[in-house]
């Protein structure tokens, strides 16, 4: 049986494809990939077990996904869908409607926590727990190459028994996981799926050639007896999933039973549990059994239906106590799902097979949202299971020091092999660490003996982002589900780690330290930090260094170090000879890059080749010299709860917080994200005061706030560190004579270079020279650290005596959204800091999933900020698709609090003229905003304890709050499109932005209703061949509705302009911003530049839709000229669109076709569109 | 009397001294077709580039890491394509395509300055059916710390590399600017050339006042330019064991004549073409049949070189002689 190394999605996904004939899809994490290779497998024309290239299809929704699986299965086809978490939530419905019409489906989980206090993407098992009241059969894989064979085991079951299935394994830890298993062949799952058992299905299919009535209603009188006519159906389904499992076993020798039993055969205490826990319970059992104790474990195959007298069976005579574990969390219930079931069967039927006393049974939770879960672990549980009153409802893995629930362990218990390699592979997400490491495993799994196992660890940044490889490689097979922590390799791919993090912390005593430096043996000692350098003295590492840089440099690779680190890998690590290794990596290029050419190659193999060359040994002096220690991530001068938990988030110690330093309600402090000093760009750009020219396009574009603009009375600068750089004002925005600075954030730049692009002043001398520059960090950091600490002393310009309807005025005011953890060039960042500039101080936040909630919401930090005065946006997320609702019933709630305000006021403050004058004052400018907040404070100066206490809890909003709600494309034009509808249809006040990348940017670049047609895709690999929806055009048809399509880089002015007019109209406003996106494909450090080919072209006109309340007008004003470059020209400067002219140029040039079309047809639309008048009908 | 217009260039037996250079013309089956009806020689295809195909290889690369496995939630921004249908892959699809429908020498070119990876894309030609190659250096010395040498034994080298995996006929085609352009003539055959194309016009950026940018640009042709070539084939013609072309400013009649006259093996064209249209190289030929009709020439082989340097009866006329008379019959107004 062929041997291949994949993840625990494509395992799964394979077997889907080959068995389904429809598939519909929709992208969250951890499912998207299975997914994305059906779609990719679909559009390579490759076929199922029944000769036809299954029909993908995406829909807007899981929801939607669910219905169309739906309809596909009643109709006949062999269907499936592929999810996570919230949306196998969002399928529940449909899953009832199939299960109780006893149709045969799979659909494949990648079990995924459900949000709550907060959204995790990682797993346990809460979705698939939340689902278990639907009637679906339920089968738990615990490993990739089970995630495969459930995968098997449930198509073959579901069609014998007409109960649905899930083929659940755990998101990320199985999903994500690269191993090696044993590849079922199309031939096999051709002879494991009966062909009548197919046909028997399509003939329970619609038909109107014998027609038939499904779906009805049905009434007291009968529904019940109806309901339970199921029933002879779920109690058989255990023996045909029992009997589908020898049918494997039969045909590739691998038995799995619907409740297996691994350990002692007398084991007194057993523990139950399913998933990817299963791994590494083995191992502590097999271990703790070794050593002389009695101790098991039942890893549960089949949850539903579930098998009592199967449990019962497989559970030893010698049983005395049983832990049943759950990796979910249902607050206020007698015990988890597990436990109850657990205990349910040990009570009913275990006096029915043994005639040893019943055990007790007590449950607890573990690894939630991914939490690790060890072999140290489970033996402490098994040493809790020895005592006489073992601890019920407990928790292991974490420290609970609120409710006493956590079990204690010792991290000292290992069962690693001693002869295995364990390395990890510390790198950035872009230079190739995590893709090298994915190659070694396959190279190893697939070219000789050993098994090989990968995973991946990822910081929450989408820029910087740091990545951690985990990598086994094993004579035995490997079914460590846990990260490692005893390293005999670490690869430090990253120099600048070493002054960041504790990159040795895992490394055993006598491993080996490869690092990559740039500088030589001889000299990189005495750059390392000195507790880097007493970690590789007392645990006698040997230490290699590479200047793996230089290297990839001198193969023109750039920045990509990854194959020179993998091939020192080899040579260091001796997993193969020499010269075999060599010839490994070097096949292994060739099928990575063969698509792509000779030069690809040929660079790479120099890179390998170059590699050895550079690989030095460091001889290790026997005391630590250096005069420097590591550096702290984050400011001294920090407040409290950044001290005391985000500190130990950041520093990677998150793990080792107790539940007592978590807020209870998932509520988090602002403004935490510049106590982060990330530092990760090269180069930052340096202003010449000069050239400026005030102009204010460089702060308002920087997708991080890292380059700002402050105005001031010359004064200040008496107080200016030396070097500190500034100019005369030049500008009619601030009244008086005023000094400025445009100044950097050295720490918090990203170096995206979007600043120095979008820069319009230039040196006369020197043409390149602008008004700022990219330039080396390192020369300026210092000084510029002193200056930045300065510019911020300064004080903003007061917000009344500015003109914010300019770019220059709107940059004189202070940002509320800085330095998120956002791609470099983030198109969509600019907007959101804008948007604070102008509202910041009384914003309100609804923010849907996506990049937008993550960049904005993911721990450690957050970028929304305060001001001076500690005001400053509110933000939350509720989910992905309700997230104009959410919003709207912020504005409910909001207006609510105003109108009390002011009742009570009436009511008991009725004399008092400041009651007047605040209900009737405008608040339109902001004076009218300052005034309005003064008379508020008067007010609440005024207002006497109890007497008041109503007025004084809703007496802040009496000054106006600008409601904003944040989504990507994703959610305005697919999942949350029925209500962004609903609530642009409500008159209320109410602020859309849609920041639209085209794409579901944050999962990988799925394609959503926004993506335009000729555009290659995730979910459109053959390029889109449908036009973009005009999300624009739909909100303008309720003619009340102020709708403004927006594009900063192309013409910030008209931004602003938008942004001011949705703020101040008093019904709903829709913002459609373009965003350019690193899933465009384009050079990031353009992103703003690159708007303007786009307007021009056509592509993105920019436009306003101003509704006229007072009679007659016109309302559609577009804000830009006849297009003047064509589609084309603007196309292929992006990958997207490039892509299909390279794959399929016919294709392309009849799509692009079309997209021109499009656009002429578009403008011409909408050139007659300005001209057509309109009022908003009212009262 | 009818008039043999076939010649011989670089070995190969061509029907007409008129050849379609590089451009975008002979870039699809279409042209090629059209180039062979109009009673074309051969045809030389448009360059592939060195850059462009590292450039293009590269970026499928960049694409294919792009953005992969930096972000927990996304394993990458695009799905995997079948196929990328790189520059080079389209350009070998060309040639066999060309091979299998017309009659006509196809000579591929390739364009760079640097022995790398990219050569190997000569053997590709040859594998594909390419009965020539035509290899266009361009080179711009523009570090003062290289010497003439350096860059002569740079063009010895990529001749020799290629020489090296192929066996097909090379053409390697230069700028004007070599201090001893015979001497190093001899040198690129004794590197494996067979034969000159003189000379390949550089693309002359210039500058865009309202941006300050500098912009690409390339100026097409005329006959005035049809002399600097003139001059070197007259000169080399029976001096240097190579085929030449010349190439630059060949645009009417006379200037294929007159090149022919010089020592040109064949006359090669793309300006006039670009202007006028693939139709005008049959009017040229048309009219180059008259000329040689009526005065009386048997074949184009018979006047080939008749008024080289070497045959001329003023063999001074091609050096100095030419400076000397601009001088003496100039006569102030």
């Amino acid at each position: 049986m062929r041997k291949v190394t994949v993840d625990g999605n494509e395992a799964a996904a394979r077997v889907a494809f080959l068995t389904n004939e429809v598939i519909s899809i929709y992208p969250i994490t951890p499912a998207s990939p299975m997914g994305e290779l059906a779609d990719a497998w679909a559009a390579q024309r490759q076929t199922n077990i029944f000769g036809a290239v299954p029909q993908v299809a995406e829909m807007q929704s899981e929801g939607g996904a669910a219905g169309a699986v739906h309809g596909a299965l009643q109709a006949g086809a062999l269907t499936t869908t592929f999810t996570a978490s919230q949306g196998l939530l969002l399928m529940m419905p449909n899953m009832f409607k199939i299960a109780g019409e006893l149709t045969s489906t799979v659909f494949h989980i990648a079990a995924r926590t459900v949000a709550t206090h907060a959204l995790s993407i990682f797993g346990d098992h809460s979705d698939v727990m939340a689902v278990r009241s639907t009637g679906w059969g339920m089968l738990a894989a615990s490993s990739v190459q089970e995630a495969q064979d459930m995968a098997m085991i449930a198509q073959m079951a579901t069609l014998k028994a007409r109960v649905p299935f899930l083929n659940f394994f755990d998101g990320f830890r199985t999903s994500h996981e690269v191993n090696k298993i044993a590849l079922l062949e199309k031939e096999d799952v051709q002879a494991l799926i009966d062909d009548d058992l197919v046909i028997a299905h399509r003939d329970r299919a619609l038909n109107p050639d014998r027609p038939v009535l499904r779906g009805t209603a049905q009434n007291p009188d009968v529904f019940f007896q109806a309901r339970e006519a199921c029933n002879p159906f779920y109690q058989a389904t255990p023996a045909i999933v029992s009997a589908a499992m020898n049918r494997l076993a039969d045909r590739t020798g691998r038995q799995y039973r619907l409740f297996d039993y691994f350990g002692a055969a007398d084991a007194e205490r057993v523990i139950i549990l399913m998933g990817s826990g299963v791994g590494a319970a083995k191992e502590a059992i097999a271990k703790l059994n070794d050593q002389g104790q009695r101790v098991g474990m039942v890893a549960i195959r089949l949850f539903r239906p579930f098998c009592t007298k199967s449990l019962i069976k497989a559970l030893p005579a010698s049983t005395r106590i049983i832990a049943a574990l759950d990796r979910t969390k249902e607050p206020g219930a007698t015990g988890e799902p597990l436990y109850q079931d657990v205990l349910t069967a040990v009570c009913e039927a275990w006096s029915e097979t043994h005639k040893a006393a019943q055990p007790r049974v007590v449950g607890g939770r573990y690894g939630l949202s991914s939490k690790e879960f060890t072999p140290a672990m489970i033996a402490g549980l098994f040493d809790e299971l020895k005592k006489d009153a073992p601890k019920n409802h407990f928790t292991i893995g974490i420290n609970d020091d609120v409710s006493q629930t956590s079990l204690p362990w010792d991290d000292a218990f290992s069962t690693e092999r001693e002869a295995d390699t364990r390395a990890l592979f510390y790198g950035l997400g872009s230079d190739g660490t995590v893709g090298a490491t994915k190659n070694t495993v396959k190279i190893i799994g697939e070219n000789t003996d050993l098994h090989a196992q990968g995973y991946f660890v990822y910081d929450s940044r989408k820029s910087g982002a740091v990545t951690v490889s985990h990598l086994r490689i094993s004579r035995e097979p490997i079914e460590s589900s846990y990260l490692i922590d005893r390293a005999n390799f670490v690869g430090c791919h990253q120099f600048n780690f070493l002054e960041k993090m504790d990159v040795l912390s895992f490394a055993e005593e006598g491993a080996t330290f490869l690092l990559n430096s740039p500088y030589d043996a001889a000299t990189v000692w005495d750059e390392l930090p000195r507790d880097v350098q007493q970690v590789v003295i007392s645990k006698r590492l040997r230490f290699y260094v590479v200047d793996a840089l230089t290297v990839a440099r001198e193969a023109k690779l750039g920045g990509r170090i990854n194959t020179v680190m993998q091939t020192c890998f080899f040579a260091l690590s001796k997993m193969l000879p020499q010269a075999e290794a060599i010839d490994q990596i070097k096949q292994a290029i060739k099928k990575t890059y063969a698509k792509a050419g000779e030069t690809v190659l040929r660079r790479n193999y120099d890179a390998v080749d170059g590699a050895l060359a550079a690989l030095c040994e460091v001889s290790v002096p026997k005391e630590a010299t250096s005069q420097h220690a590591r550096s702290s991530a984050l400011s001294d001068n920090s407040p409290d709860f950044v001290q005391r938990v985000t500190a130990m988030i950041l520093a990677g110690h998150g793990d080792k917080l107790p539940v007592s330093a978590l807020p209870v309600d998932g509520t988090f402090p602002t403004a935490t994200a510049k106590w982060e000093k990330r530092s990760i760009a090269q180069e930052i750009p340096i202003w010449d005061a000069g050239i400026c020219t005030s102009c204010g396009l460089c702060s308002v574009a920087c997708p991080h706030a890292a380059i700002r603009m402050k105005a001031y009375p010359e004064r200040i600068l008496s107080s200016a560190p030396e070097g500190f750089r500034t100019r005369v004002y030049r500008g009619k925005e601030i009244e008086g004579q005023m000094s400025m600075t445009i100044q950097v954030a050295p720490d918090d730049c990203t170096g995206c270079g979007v600043c120095v692009d979008l820069c319009p002043a230039r040196s006369k001398e020197v043409v390149k020279h602008k008004a700022i520059n990219m330039q080396a960090k390192s020369e300026h950091l210092e000084r510029e650290r002193s200056n930045f600490d300065f510019f911020l002393s300064i004080p903003s310009a007061p917000r009344d005596k500015v003109k914010r309807d300019t770019v220059k005025g709107s940059q004189l005011f202070e940002p509320l959204f800085e330095y998120s953890g956002a791609c470099a060039g983030c198109g969509e960042t600019p907007y959101l800091k804008l948007l604070t500039q102008l509202f910041g101080d009384r914003m309100v936040v609804a923010n849907a999933t996506g990049c937008s909630s993550i960049y904005g919401g993911n721990l450690p930090t957050t970028p929304w900020t305060q001001n001076a005065e500690g005001r400053g946006p509110t933000w939350s997320n509720s989910l992905f698709e309700d997230n104009a609702e959410f919003g709207f019933g912020m504005r409910l709630a909001v207006d609510q609090q105003q109108a009390l305000a002011q009742h009570i006021m009436q009511e008991t403050l009725a004399d008092d003229p400041l009651v007047a004058e605040i209900i009737s004052a405008p608040q339109e400018t902001e004076a009218d905003i300052i005034a309005q907040r003064q008379r508020v404070e008067k007010l609440k100066s005024q207002l006497k304890g109890d007497q008041h206490a109503h007025l004084m809890a809703v007496a802040d909003a009496l000054v106006d709050r600008s409601v904003w709600i944040v989504g990507g494309d994703g959610w305005a034009y697919d999942i949350g499109f029925s209500g962004l509808d609903h609530v642009l249809a409500s008159g209320r006040n109410i602020n859309v932005i849609v920041l639209d990348t085209e794409v579901y940017s944050n999962t990988g670049g799925q394609a959503s209703k926004a993506t335009p047609r000729g555009a290659v895709a995730k979910f459109a690999a053959s390029g889109k061949s449908t036009p973009k929806k005009d999300l624009g055009m739909i909100a303008m048809a309720y003619g009340n509705v102020y709708v403004a399509q927006i594009a900063l880089g192309a013409s910030p002015r008209q931004t602003i302009r938008a942004m001011l007019e949705a703020a101040a109209y008093p019904g709903p406003s829709l913002l459609i911003a373009y965003s350019t996106c690193i899933a465009h494909g384009i050079d990031m450090s353009t992103s703003q530049s690159h708007m303007q080919l786009a307007v021009k072209s056509g592509y993105w006109p920019i436009y306003r839709y101003v509704p006229q309340t007072a009679g007659m007008g016109q309302p559609f004003q577009l804000d830009c000229r006849k297009p003047t470059v064509s589609f084309k020209e603007f196309a292929l400067q992006e990958a997207r669109f490039s892509m299909l002219a390279r794959s399929n140029p016919k294709e392309a040039e009849r799509l692009f076709a079309l997209a021109q079309q499009d656009i002429n047809e578009r403008w011409q639309f909408y050139s007659q569109l300005a001209n057509v008048e309109r009022a908003v009908v009212h009262d | 009397m009818s008039v043999d217009l076939s010649t011989e260039y670089l070995g190969l037996k061509l029907r007409s001294p008129l050849v379609a250079a590089a451009s975008p013309l002979t870039g699809d089956l279409d042209g090629l077709r059209q180039i062979e009806e109009a009673g074309f020689g051969a045809a030389v295809m448009p360059s592939l580039f060195e850059e462009q195909i590292e450039a293009e290889e590269m970026l499928v690369a960049k694409l294919q890491d792009h953005g992969a496995e930096s972000f927990v939630e996304a394993s990458g921004f695009f799905p995997p394509l079948e196929d990328y249908n790189i520059g080079p892959q389209k350009y070998l699809e060309l040639i066999e395509q060309a091979k299998k429908t017309l009659k006509i020498p196809i000579i591929p070119s390739l364009n760079g300055v640097s022995t790398g990876g990219w050569l190997w894309y000569a053997k590709r030609f040859q594998d594909a059916g390419a009965d020539a190659i035509e290899l266009n250096v361009y080179y711009l010395a523009t570090d003062p710390g290289t010497s003439c040498d350096t860059v002569e034994q740079r063009y010895i080298d990529l001749v020799s590399s290629i020489r090296s995996v192929t066996s097909i006929p090379l053409a390697v085609k230069i700028g004007p600017q070599f201090s001893s352009l015979p001497n190093f003539a001899k040198r690129l055959r004794e590197a494996g050339a067979d034969g000159l194309v003189l000379f390949n016009r550089f693309m002359q950026p210039d500058i865009d006042l309202e941006t300050l940018e500098v912009r690409p640009g390339l100026q097409l042709s005329t006959s005035s330019e049809l002399l600097l070539p003139l001059r070197w084939i007259a000169i080399l013609s029976g001096r240097v064991d190579l085929s030449l072309a010349a190439t630059t400013g060949v645009h009417q009649r006379d200037d294929v004549l007159k090149l022919l006259l010089a020592g040109a093996n064949v006359a090669t064209m793309a300006s006039a073409l670009l202007r006028n249209g693939i139709d005008h190289g049959a009017r040229v030929l048309t009219a180059v049949r008259t000329w040689l009709e009526e005065n009386e020439y048997e074949s184009v082989r018979q006047m080939q070189g008749s008024l080289s340097q070497r045959h001329s009866a003023d063999p001074d006329s091609f050096e100095r002689a030419n400076y000397m008379r601009a001088i003496t019959d100039f006569t102030a107004p």
